[in-house]
């Protein structure tokens, strides 16, 4: 079961974002909680400090661009 | 008279230099080590392609349109003809070149060189840092965050912030390329000036107070920087998505604005805008402003019109002043702004913005 967090306030990419990890989660089959985190405080919070950001499992994999689907799915494939 | 005009237009723009340092084109193939020669032939038909520009658009526009040069719209017809495939390609490959060396500055690396400086210098370096930081308005404010509570100053911050959306370095390329190096060092140096100064104030007067107090009050986990070293390939990539990113973004400004600015071309008698926008009326410069303020759109789709209204007679300061609050004064983002920094704060923000003018 990962832990999948996408940080973003909303902006186009965020939404991008979000769209992509959940369509790479359900081709895969991989079990997942996704969370978007939309609040300021806990973006800045969790170190991030440009977004969209994503993190797995409570580590920031990526931030500040669109992630691809390839590099999605080696996250999550990852242990 | 338009016609004499239009030649001495072109011969100058015939005469353009491209940088080739950053020059690198879209289309690279995918192998890894293919880039190197793949780059350099890509360079070389972009800038055999961009020097014909002016000729062959003359041809379509007067021989092949059979339209006369000094009729309106054959100069209209003309300008649009030769602007658009210029704009496009200088944005293509700037684009590209900018997105490769914003992969060498990521936030995480501008903080770290950020913390811990004194106001001043400081201040210089972050709105250095802030032309080549990527980052998009939607994380100004986690950015702010981050920046102030792990001790770089606010007014550092600041000048961080305020110079990130003001000098652009799509339009200082723009500027670069059709009018010279002389236009771009103003903006790039009046942009950078304000930021450093606005920052340096903000410092001065002790703003943190009307900083909203669960900034400070929240804390970071303090996890890892996300940092992987890159390698070119990836660079490379960088780049590319850039230009899908942003030129499939700005590219409908572009030929709105060079629309735009081919009927101001055509159409407008000489030195119209001088009586509008000229050096004497002292008004010009905040109307430019107020005018350039709700028509927020990007830098790209604005400069076709900076141009056409430059060639009109309108006064360089003027016109810098309408760009400049174009580009940088944007509703949304102040609205953004606001929900961290408290209603005062967001106003010297885009006060200090509109001063540049």
């Amino acid at each position: 079961m990962r832990n999948i967090i996408v940080y973003g306030p909303g902006c186009a990419k965020c939404k991008e974002t979000e769209r992509r990890v959940r369509h790479v989660i359900e081709a895969s089959g991989v079990e997942a909680t996704i969370t978007k985190a939309v609040d300021f405080a806990e973006i800045a919070k969790a170190g991030v400090l440009a977004t969209p950001a994503v993190g797995i499992d409570g580590i920031i994999k990526l931030s500040g661009r669109v992630p691809n689907e390839d590099e999605i799915k080696s996250w999550i494939t990852e242990r | 008279m338009a016609s004499v005009e239009d030649v001495r237009m072109l011969k100058t723009k015939a005469r353009f230099e491209i940088d080739e340092t950053t020059a690198q084109s879209a289309q690279l193939p995918g192998s890894k080590w293919l880039f190197v020669p793949g780059g350099i032939v890509a360079i070389a038909a972009w800038y055999l392609v961009y020097r014909q520009l002016a000729s062959l658009t003359d041809w379509l526009a007067f021989s092949l349109f059979g339209l006369n040069k000094s009729t309106h719209l054959g100069s209209a017809v003309q300008f649009l003809l030769f602007e658009t495939p210029k704009v496009m390609m200088l944005l293509v490959l700037v684009v590209f070149g900018v997105g490769m060396i914003r992969s060498f500055f990521t936030p995480q690396r501008t903080r770290a060189i950020l913390a811990g400086k004194r106001e001043s210098a400081g201040n210089i370096v972050a709105a250095l840092l802030g032309v080549v930081t990527p980052f998009c308005s939607c994380s100004a404010v986690p950015l702010f965050i981050g920046f102030v509570t792990t001790g770089v100053p606010l007014g550092v911050t600041f000048s961080f912030l305020i110079s990130a959306p003001m000098v652009n370095e799509v339009a200082l390329v723009l500027l670069f390329g059709l009018f010279g190096w002389r236009i771009a060092a103003i903006y790039a140096g009046t942009g950078l000036l304000i930021a450093v100064i606005a920052g340096w104030v903000i410092g001065r007067l002790k703003m943190e107070r009307f900083v909203e107090p669960w900034v400070y009050a929240t804390e970071l986990d303090n996890s890892e920087a996300v940092g992987q070293e890159l390698d070119w390939s990836e660079r490379i990539r960088f780049g590319r998505e850039a230009v899908r990113d942003i030129v499939g973004k700005v590219w409908l400004y572009v030929i709105a604005g060079i629309a735009v600015g081919a009927g101001i071309h055509g159409y407008v008698p000489e030195n119209f805008m001088a009586s509008i926008m000229g050096k004497g009326a002292w008004w010009s410069v905040p109307l430019a402003v107020l005018i350039g303020v709700p028509m927020y759109s990007n830098a790209a789709g604005i400069i076709p019109i900076v141009q056409a209204l430059l060639g009109k007679g309108a006064a360089l300061g003027t016109v810098l002043a309408f760009m400049m609050s174009v580009i940088g004064l944007s509703l949304p983002e102040t609205i953004i702004l606001r929900k961290s920094f408290g209603c005062r704060l967001s106003r010297y923000l885009s006060e200090s913005l509109r001063l540049e003018s």
